[in-house]
C-alpha cells in the first residue's frame, strides 16, 4: 500500500505575526511545517512500522525552502517526496481547490491507495482541501481523525466532532485528514536527518499539474483591535449601568 | 572508568566527524567555513540548540569589518552578498545627566580606536544566517534544534565530542511517547562556540581549571528592542552611544542605538552585572532610557517590533582564560573576545574561529583528545590579543564611577594607547556584590505607557520565546536554602534582573516561595551569574526552545 503525505510550510505557531499592507509580514521569519501535516507524517511512520503500508511519500507545493518540510517528513520516515515548485505567496495565493486539484493528478499518477493530510493549515485556517481532493477523486473521506486502524483494506477512523466523537469505517482508498489528538510526532534525530538528505526528493514546477486561479482574493489584512482595559467597579448597580450603556448587553 | 567507557562504547548512537563545532554564532561559522576552505576533506559539524540560524543570537550591532575581509575578500562583489548594507554614516556619543539634558561630545574627542567609520551597522542574526548558508554550500553539516547537553570524555578524561540533550521528557522525568534519546557525536576536536557563559563551556572551564591564571570573567546584561519608524525619524548608519542616566553614578553601563536599513532602529542598554543595588531592574532601567529626548525623538512616531536580552563579557584581556583542553578550544565570547571599550565582540569572534580552523588544519592527522596549543599562540600573536591588551584598563577604571572611567578612557585614547606600564584589575563577584535589603536604596519605577515604555510581559511576546512546557525546568536550583536567603538578605533580586519574568516569589502559607516559569527563558544566562548564593545554575533546556529572534 502506498500512502500520500501533503504537508504544507507555515509560520511557526509560536511567533507573535505583524501585518504589512499586503498581509503577514513573512521576512526573515520562522518558519516550520504545519503541526498537523507533522501529525498526519507521524502518523504514515506508525502505519508502516505496523506493516500496515509499504511506502510513504511526502509532497508540497511552495518555493524552494519548502524543501525543508519535505526533509523534515523524509527524516520522520517518509520513504520519497515531491516538491511541487511555485514562486507564489504560500499563505495567500496557493488556495485549497487548486492544492486539491494538484494532488488528484498526482494520485492518478501514482496510485495511491490512501492521502492523509493535516485538517487545515494554520495560516489561513480552510479546513477544505482534504474534503476536496475526495470530492474530486470520488473517494471516501474522514475528517478530524483521532485514531485511525487499518484492517485488509478497510479504514476504521475514529473522528472529533462536535457532539463527541463518530466511528466512520470505509475502503480504501480514501482521504483522511489528522486532528490533535491523533499522535503526538516523534522528533526527527540527528542521524535520521542524515539519512533523509539521500532519500529521493522529485522536483515538478507546478505548472505541469496545474494552476493557480488565485479565485479567492484577500482584500484587507489588519491587526486584531487593540484590547481596551478593563476597569474594577465599586458594586453591583456601577456593574449594571455600564453593562446597560457602555457595553449595551441589554 | 572502564565501565564509563564501556557504556559509552555501547549504549547511544554515536556519529562521527573530524570536528565539533558547537554554536552557530560568527566564532562557529567562521570555523566552519575556514576548515572547509582549507581541508575540504575534513568532515564538519555545527550543532545549534536554536530552532533556526540566528535564532538565539542578540547583538548592537556596529561591526567591524576586519575579519569578514579576511574570511571573504571579495565580499563586496559577491553576487549573494551578506547582509553588510548599511554603513556607518553618524557617530554620536552622550552623557546624559539627566532625564532631559545631555552634553554630546564632539567627535573629534573620540580616541581612533572608538570611532565607526568604516564599520556597518547589521544585524548580527542576519550575518549568522548568510554565513550558515555559506558553510553548507561548503559541506558543512548544520544541525539547528540540537543541543549540547554534555561533553564527552575518553578513559584517559579527555574530551572527544558532545551528547545532545535527550528530548520528550516529561516535567516529572519520566519519558513521554515521543521521547528520543540524545545522540554521542564524537570528533577529532570540538570548538566550543557558545557565546558568553556557554553552558557547556562553564563546566569544561572547570574541569581543565581553565581560569587558574587569569582574572574571573565579568560581565553585563545587554537587553535590545528593534523598532520600526517613518522615514523622516530614520537616518541610515547613525550610531548612537550614551552613558549616565538612567543609571546611577556607580553603575557602569550604557546605551545603543543604531539607524539600519530600512527604517530600523536597533536600541538597547547594557548595564554591568556587578550593581550592588537588589532593587535595580536592568529591564526597567531600559524601559526609563527611552523616555530621554535623545532616545524618545526616533522612537515616537515608530513601532516595537522585537525584544531580547543576553549577557555580555565585561572582563577582556584580563579576563580570557587558557584556550585550548584535551581535545578542543574555545573561540568566540565563550572564550571572552568582547572589547569593552569598543563595545564590539564579532570581529573578534570570526577571527578567533579562523584561528582555530587554521590551527585544526595546518597538523597532520589530528588525534582524537589531542590539545593543539598552537591555537592560543596563534590568538596571542593576533590583532585580537592585540586590540584588547590596548584597551585592558578601559573597564577597570570605572571602578570608583562612570566619570573616572570616561576619563581613563580619554587619557588612554590619545595619550597612553595602552602602553601604561600598570594593569587596573577591578573584578567584583557578581552574586556577591548586593547591598542587604536594608541598606539598599528603594528605586520607584514607573509604570509603562504601552506606546514608549512596555510591561516585560508584553514586551517578551516580542521574543518569540517558548518552550514547550512539559519538561523539567532547566534551571536547576543547586543550593536548596538559596531562594530563602535570597529574599530574606536581598529581597529576591532575581525577580527584577531576570529580563524574562522567569523568577517570582508568591505568597504561600508558610511565607514566599520560589517560582520558576522556565518557559519564560530567554537563554541570557544572567540568572547564572548574578543569582544570590549562586544558587541556580543554567543548564540547556529540550532543543529547539527558547527565542525566536529573527532580524536582531
Amino acid at each position: 500500500m502506498k500512502v500520500l503525505v501533503a504537508v504544507k510550510r507555515v509560520v511557526d505557531s509560536g511567533i507573535k505575526v505583524r501585518v504589512k499592507p499586503d498581509g503577514i509580514d513573512l521576512q526573515g521569519v520562522k518558519m516550520t511545517i504545519n503541526p498537523f501535516c507533522e501529525i498526519a507524517v507521524e502518523e504514515a511512520v506508525r502505519l508502516k512500522e505496523k506493516k500496515l503500508i509499504a511506502e510513504i511519500v511526502a509532497v508540497t507545493i511552495g518555493p524552494k525552502q519548502g524543501a525543508e518540510s519535505l526533509r523534515h517528513a523524509l527524516a520522520l520516515g517518509a520513504d520519497k517526496a515531491i516538491h511541487v515548485t511555485t514562486e507564489a505567496r504560500i499563505d495567500q495565493a496557493v488556495q485549497p481547490l487548486d492544492v486539491a486539484n494538484i494532488l488528484a493528478k498526482l494520485v492518478e499518477r501514482d496510485n495511491y491507495n490512501l492521502v492523509l493530510m493535516g485538517k487545515q493549515s494554520i495560516d489561513d485556517d480552510f479546513n477544505q482541501t482534504g474534503q476536496m481532493l475526495a470530492g474530486l477523486l470520488d473517494w471516501p473521506q474522514a475528517t478530524f481523525a483521532s485514531n485511525i486502524q487499518i484492517t485488509d483494506g478497510i479504514a476504521q477512523v475514529i473522528r472529533e466532532i462536535d457532539g463527541g466523537l463518530q466511528t466512520v469505517k470505509f475502503k480504501l482508498p480514501g482521504v483522511i485528514t489528522c486532528d490533535l489528538r491523533l499522535n503526538q510526532p516523534r522528533f526527527a534525530s540527528v542521524p535520521n536527518i542524515m539519512k533523509a538528505k539521500s532519500k529521493p526528493l522529485e522536483t515538478i514546477p507546478l505548472d505541469k499539474l496545474g494552476k493557480l486561479h488565485n479565485s479567492i482574493q484577500i482584500t484587507k489584512t489588519e491587526a486584531p483591535a487593540i484590547r481596551k482595559g478593563g476597569a474594577i467597579v465599586e458594586n453591583v448597580d456601577v456593574l449594571i449601568q455600564k453593562l446597560r450603556n457602555e457595553a449595551k448587553l441589554f | 572508568m572502564l565501565k564509563k567507557f564501556t557504556r559509552f562504547l555501547f549504549s547511544r548512537e554515536k556519529i562521527q566527524y573530524d570536528v565539533l563545532i558547537v554554536g552557530a554564532g560568527p566564532a562557529g561559522l567562521s570555523a566552519a567555513i575556514r576548515i572547509k576552505e582549507l581541508d575540504p576533506n575534513k568532515s564538519v559539524v555545527v550543532i545549534e540548540k536554536s530552532g533556526t540560524l540566528g535564532g538565539h543570537i542578540l547583538s548592537g550591532n556596529c561591526f567591524q569589518p576586519t575579519a569578514m575581509n579576511e574570511l571573504f575578500p571579495n565580499w563586496e562583489k559577491m553576487e549573494n552578498k551578506p547582509p553588510l548594507d548599511t554603513p556607518v554614516s553618524e557617530d554620536h556619543f552622550h552623557i546624559l545627566w539627566n532625564e532631559k539634558l545631555s552634553l554630546q561630545i564632539p567627535h573629534m574627542f573620540y580616541p581612533s580606536t572608538i570611532r565607526n567609520h568604516g564599520n556597518y551597522v547589521i544585524s548580527l542574526g542576519d550575518l549568522c544566517v548568510w554565513m550558515g548558508e555559506q558553510a553548507q554550500a561548503l559541506g558543512v553539516d548544520i544541525f539547528t534544534s540540537t543541543a549540547g547537553a554534555r561533553v564527552i570524555f575518553d578513559e584517559k578524561d579527555r574530551v572527544i565530542g558532545v551528547a545532545t540533550g535527550d528530548m520528550g521528557i516529561a516535567k516529572n522525568g519520566e519519558k513521554k511517547s515521543n521521547y528520543q534519546e540524545g545522540i554521542d557525536i564524537v570528533a577529532n576536536q570540538t570548538i566550543l562556540c557558545e557565546g558568553a557563559r556557554g553552558s557547556i563551556t562553564e563546566r569544561v572551564i572547570e574541569k581543565y581549571n581553565l581560569r587558574k591564571d587569569c582574572e574571573p570573567q565579568s560581565y553585563g546584561i545587554g537587553l535590545k528592542e528593534v523598532w520600526e519608524v517613518p522615514p523622516e525619524d530614520f537616518k541610515a548608519g547613525l550610531v548612537q552611544h550614551t552613558v549616565g542616566w538612567p543609571l546611577c553614578r556607580n553603575t557602569y553601563g550604557g546605551s545603543f542605538l543604531y539607524h539600519k536599513n530600512t527604517n530600523q532602529i536597533h536600541l538597547g542598554l547594557v548595564v554591568g552585572l556587578d550593581y550592588e543595588n537588589p532593587n535595580l531592574s536592568p529591564y526597567q532601567e531600559f524601559q526609563n532610557l527611552k523616555k530621554h529626548p535623545k532616545i524618545s525623538r526616533f522612537l515616537k512616531n515608530g513601532t516595537c517590533i522585537s525584544y531580547g536580552a543576553r549577557v555580555l563579557n565585561e572582563g577582556g584581556y584580563f579576563s580570557i582564560p587558557k584556550l585550548t583542553f584535551p581535545g578542543g578550544m574555545l573561540a568566540g565570547c565563550s572564550a571572552g573576545f568582547l572589547n569593552v571599550m569598543k563595545i564590539k565582540g564579532s570581529h573578534n569572534a570570526m577571527k578567533s574561529g579562523m584561528l582555530a580552523a587554521e590551527t585544526i588544519c595546518a597538523k597532520q592527522n589530528v588525534e582524537p583528545g589531542q590539545e593543539l596549543v598552537e591555537y592560543e599562540n596563534a590568538v596571542k600573536s593576533s590583532w585580537i590579543y592585540d586590540e584588547l591588551y590596548r584597551s585592558r584598563n578601559f573597564k577597570g577604571s570605572f571602578k570608583y564611577n562612570i566619570y573616572s572611567g570616561l576619563f581613563y578612557g580619554a587619557f588612554d585614547g590619545f595619550i597612553s594607547k595602552g602602553r601604561e606600564p600598570w594593569n587596573i584589575k577591578s573584578h567584583v563577584k557578581e552574586s556577591e556584590s548586593y547591598l542587604t535589603k536594608d541598606k539598599a536604596p528603594q528605586i520607584k519605577y514607573e509604570k509603562p505607557d504601552g506606546k514608549l515604555t512596555f510591561d516585560l510581559l508584553d514586551n517578551l511576546a516580542r521574543s518569540g520565546t517558548n518552550h514547550e512546557h512539559d519538561q523539567p525546568a532547566h534551571l536547576k536550583v543547586i543550593k536548596e536554602a538559596g531562594p530563602k536567603e535570597s529574599i530574606n538578605l536581598y529581597d529576591g533580586p532575581e525577580q527584577r534582573f531576570c529580563p524574562a519574568k522567569v523568577y517570582e516569589f508568591i505568597d504561600t502559607k508558610e511565607g514566599k516561595k520560589l517560582q520558576i516559569n522556565a518557559q519564560n527563558c530567554l537563554h541570557c544566562k544572567t540568572c547564572d551569574i548574578k543569582m544570590p548564593k549562586d544558587y541556580i545554575r543554567w543548564t540547556v533546556p529540550e532543543a529547539g526552545g527558547g527565542p525566536n529572534y529573527s532580524g536582531m
